[in-house]
């Protein structure tokens, strides 16, 4: 799984995550571009307009017509690439959701520094949670007297997904906000107490992925780490079948 | 006007500590903002140590941390928190804006307008004071019980509210707020109402602009944060639910909270400051370029009204881009296409102002002292640091990089390298006039290139480990799979910043000898245009010797036939 990091960006393993990172590199060529622009006038300016060499200062040009044609040339680049792929991508990846007949459902519950997840079981419900239940042998506060509790398949700090396969992850926390971080899906998104948010992601790659918290969330936000495990859909139906029915199992309490 | 001569005579203390002279305010604001410049810094030598050999015992510093922050001398993951949410706190809101608005605010812009002092002198002194206060409060967290501030220098609650140490910072940060809210309003009336005659707003120098805009910004901007501070005060210690959502459940314990607030609100309220504040950083610096690229080119500014128009339009913009900071934080992601339109539209005065600067060197007779050196390289710095903020602002883009070093990397360029670099320029600069001396060319040239190459090898290789998802604020990133490739350069990035920490020492040498070896200066040493340079230097109590006059504008150099250099604004 090391071999999945480098000096640049990570291996890509989700189906968006080759878009996310073409809109970086059409920002980056206009970037660069951009900066030699500038830094080509800059250099050549200061070589040939240094003090001492024989000419008259010009004290023309007081308009800024290069300046107005510098920020005109910006934002009909910027409009191009937000037009035209930013803002249908973030639609695609943000604004849209897979069925819920279709895709795999994950509840991510986060907490000081742990990430709760847990699967609906055979049932295809989620059971009821309350924040008084919660104990360390029940981190999420399950209340097993809802019968669509007595399935659901509770662990920490591992997810598995199937490969291919939409899944849909409903994220939130009990305590501080955390952020949900699986580099190779170019995934991120906060986890804010109170809220539940869903997200989308379908693994195009088998592997072991990094699960990380990129918000600080307190003195061990460096060590709250997990593993996104992508597999085929045969072995997670056999994985999904072997943790259920779901004896509670207590997440690292940190 | 009668103002003006109080504190200029009368005791030590009138004069030197409760002073209401402007120019003594702004040299007691400069003072206090390095002192806090270098506090910042020498916390950011603790933390790159930390992460270059995480868990290794602190050498030498190591034995003075307490052991319940620092067992044997090592940092512990507290004290870590700690010292990077004070780094931000202090080098933003104690060193880089006082320094670039206060310091240099209070003493140049009067003089640029020719009036003898500023509008409001002893709100003045009751500004610096506040600011002072806040300041050592801010400092004296850390050897408060619960220590320092540990949920970094944004403080998002709920962390904010459980962790010990935020209230000290919410109570100094509201002594700071209120100061600067006092600032602003002088500089506001005093640009309006205390200018020469003959000094039409289209004939004040960039650098009054950048202050007139900055203090506007810090009039509209602080007070929300002000208010949003005060609650998340009553959330703390009175067990209000402002922030706090129902059923909270810290560590296996029911937070003792009503809830039906919202974690949110606060990223509003504070990113409403929190973006406009970077304009406060810039803004000052980019007055400072100004002045010393015009007077360095000898030529006027290229394109003058477009860069009018372009710090008001910057001005009106920085209020509603806020949430650029909150793509990720589970707003709405319809609103983020709207902040995203408003981020990139912000771009373009920002590129007009930058190109008409480069464009300025056209056709100059350039010469390279040192504060030009260091106003050229805020240029190309400024450039990366600018152009970096473009992925950071797509919000598509922004989901990967979001919390990585990419952000750190971001905001250091445009904030360390390019705003301190131009503070550097203005130090240079202004110093002949604050202190009657030439400071030495020779080290001013060895301190630029050590600090421009430093600050460089210190922050370019932090975009690469921010691509490779290293995320920011990590107590020890090689604990995580994925940072462990790119977790080493941190073993280089820390020894550059050792060598900036050494490059500073040849232009803290050259200041405090200068102050009395330096060779004596005359009025006006860069032959400069600007009214501060038709007066003493330094400038008596009153500041002119006649009352002064604007016949022109601002950068007349190289003026008429061009035959003379220089026409100074105040000469008839």
């Amino acid at each position: 799984m090391s071999g999945n990091y480098g000096f640049w960006l990570p291996v890509a393993a989700s189906s968006y995550a080759r878009d996310l990172d073409t809109d970086f590199y059409l920002l980056l060529s206009g970037m660069v571009l951009m900066f030699f622009l500038w830094l080509g006038a800059f250099v050549y300016f200061l070589l040939r307009y240094r003090s001492g060499r024989a000419h008259q200062v010009e004290r023309s040009g007081r308009g800024g017509g290069w300046a107005l044609g510098a920020g005109l040339s910006i934002i009909v680049f910027e409009l191009a690439v937000i037009v035209v792929y930013s803002v249908p991508t973030w639609a695609h990846v943000r604004m849209w959701l897979p069925s819920e007949k279709d895709a795999v459902e994950v509840e991510v519950k986060a907490q000081q520094y742990a990430w709760n997840v847990r699967y609906p079981g055979p049932d295809g419900k989620f059971g009821r949670t309350d924040p008084k239940l919660v104990h360390f042998t029940n981190p999420i506060g399950l209340d097993f007297s809802d019968p669509a509790a007595k399935d659901d398949v509770v662990l920490a700090n591992e997810i598995h997904l199937p490969l291919g396969r939409p899944a849909i992850i409903r994220l939130s926390s009990l305590d501080v906000i955390h952020s949900l971080f699986i580099p190779e899906f170019r995934l991120k998104q906060d986890a804010v107490p109170g809220m539940s948010i869903p997200l989308w992601v379908k693994p195009t790659r088998l592997g072991t992925y990094d699960m990380v918290c990129a918000q600080l969330c307190g003195f061990a936000h460096a060590f709250m780490d997990g593993k996104v495990i992508v597999e085929s859909p045969e072995a997670f139906e056999a994985w999904l079948k072997s943790r259920a029915p779901a004896a509670p199992t207590p997440a690292a309490n940190f | 006007m009668a103002h003006g001569e109080e504190g200029g005579a009368g005791s030590f203390w009138r004069r030197y500590v409760f002073a209401t002279d402007h120019k003594t305010i702004g040299l007691q604001y400069f003072f206090a903002a390095v002192f806090f410049l270098f506090a910042g810094f020498l916390m950011m030598m603790l933390m790159r140590w930390q992460l270059a050999y995480p868990w290794k015992p602190i050498p030498w510093f190591g034995k003075f941390l307490p052991a319940r922050l620092a067992p044997n001398g090592s940092m512990g993951p507290d004290l870590y928190n700690m010292l990077g949410a004070m780094h931000g706190t202090v080098m933003i809101f104690l060193g880089i804006a006082p320094l670039g608005f206060a310091a240099f605010g209070n003493y140049v812009l009067p003089l640029q307008i020719g009036a003898r002092d500023m509008a409001f002198p002893r709100l003045n002194m009751a500004s610096f004071w506040l600011f002072l206060m806040g300041g050592i409060l801010m400092l004296s967290s850390f050897w408060l019980p619960g220590g320092a501030i540990q949920s970094g220098w944004t403080s998002y609650p709920p962390l904010s509210i459980i962790n010990p140490g935020q209230t000290v910072w919410i109570i100094a940060m509201v002594l700071i707020i209120t100061s600067s809210l006092l600032g602003a309003i002088n500089f506001i009336t005093t640009t309006l109402n205390e200018r020469a005659p003959g000094m039409s707003l289209m004939r004040l120098p960039i650098f009054v602009w950048t202050q007139l805009i900055t203090s506007i910004i810090l009039l509209l901007a602080f007070p929300p944060v002000e208010a949003a501070a005060v609650l998340l005060l009553m959330d703390r210690v009175a067990h209000t639910s402002f922030y706090v959502p129902a059923g909270v459940v810290v560590l296996g314990e029911a937070l003792n909270r009503s809830g039906g607030g919202s974690p949110l609100l606060w990223q509003h309220l504070f990113w409403f400051l929190g973006h406009p504040e970077v304009y406060v950083l810039l803004l000052p610096p980019l007055g400072i370029v100004a002045e010393v690229l015009a007077n360095g080119t000898r030529k006027p500014i290229y394109g003058y009204r477009v860069i009018v128009g372009s710090l008001l339009s910057l001005c009106l913009l920085s209020f509603i881009v806020w949430a650029h900071h909150q793509f990720v934080s589970g707003l709405f992601a319809g609103l983020a296409n709207f902040f995203l339109m408003t981020t990139l539209t912000i771009s373009i005065p920002v590129v007009l102002v930058v190109t008409c600067y480069v464009w300025t060197l056209k056709g100059g007779s350039i010469r390279f002292t040192t504060p030009m050196l260091f106003a050229l390289a805020f240029l190309p710095m400024f450039g990366i640091g600018g152009l970096t903020g473009l992925p950071l602002g797509t919000h598509v883009t922004d989901i990967y990089l979001h919390d990585t070093y990419f952000v750190i990397a971001h905001f250091h360029y445009v904030v360390s390298n390019g705003i301190m670099i131009a503070l550097f320029a203005g130090i240079y600069y202004w110093y002949p006039k604050w202190f009657g001396r030439m400071m030495d060319e020779r080290l001013g040239k060895i301190h630029f290139w050590t600090t421009i190459i430093a600050l460089n090898g210190l922050f370019f290789p932090m975009f690469i480990q921010g691509l490779a998802g290293m995320q920011r604020r990590l107590f020890d990133p090689g604990a995580q799979v994925h940072n462990r490739l790119v977790a080493p350069l941190n073993v280089f990035i820390s020894f550059m910043a050792a060598v900036l920490l050494l490059g500073q020492l040849p232009f803290l040498y050259n200041f405090f000898v200068s102050l009395w070896k330096g060779e004596k200066a005359p009025e006006n040493p860069w032959e400069a245009t600007t009214l501060d340079w038709a007066c003493p230097s330094p400038p008596p109590h009153g500041n002119f010797e006649k009352p002064p006059r604007a016949y022109r504008g601002p950068y007349e150099y190289s003026a008429g036939d061009g035959s003379r250099d220089c026409l100074p604004q105040g000469t008839a």
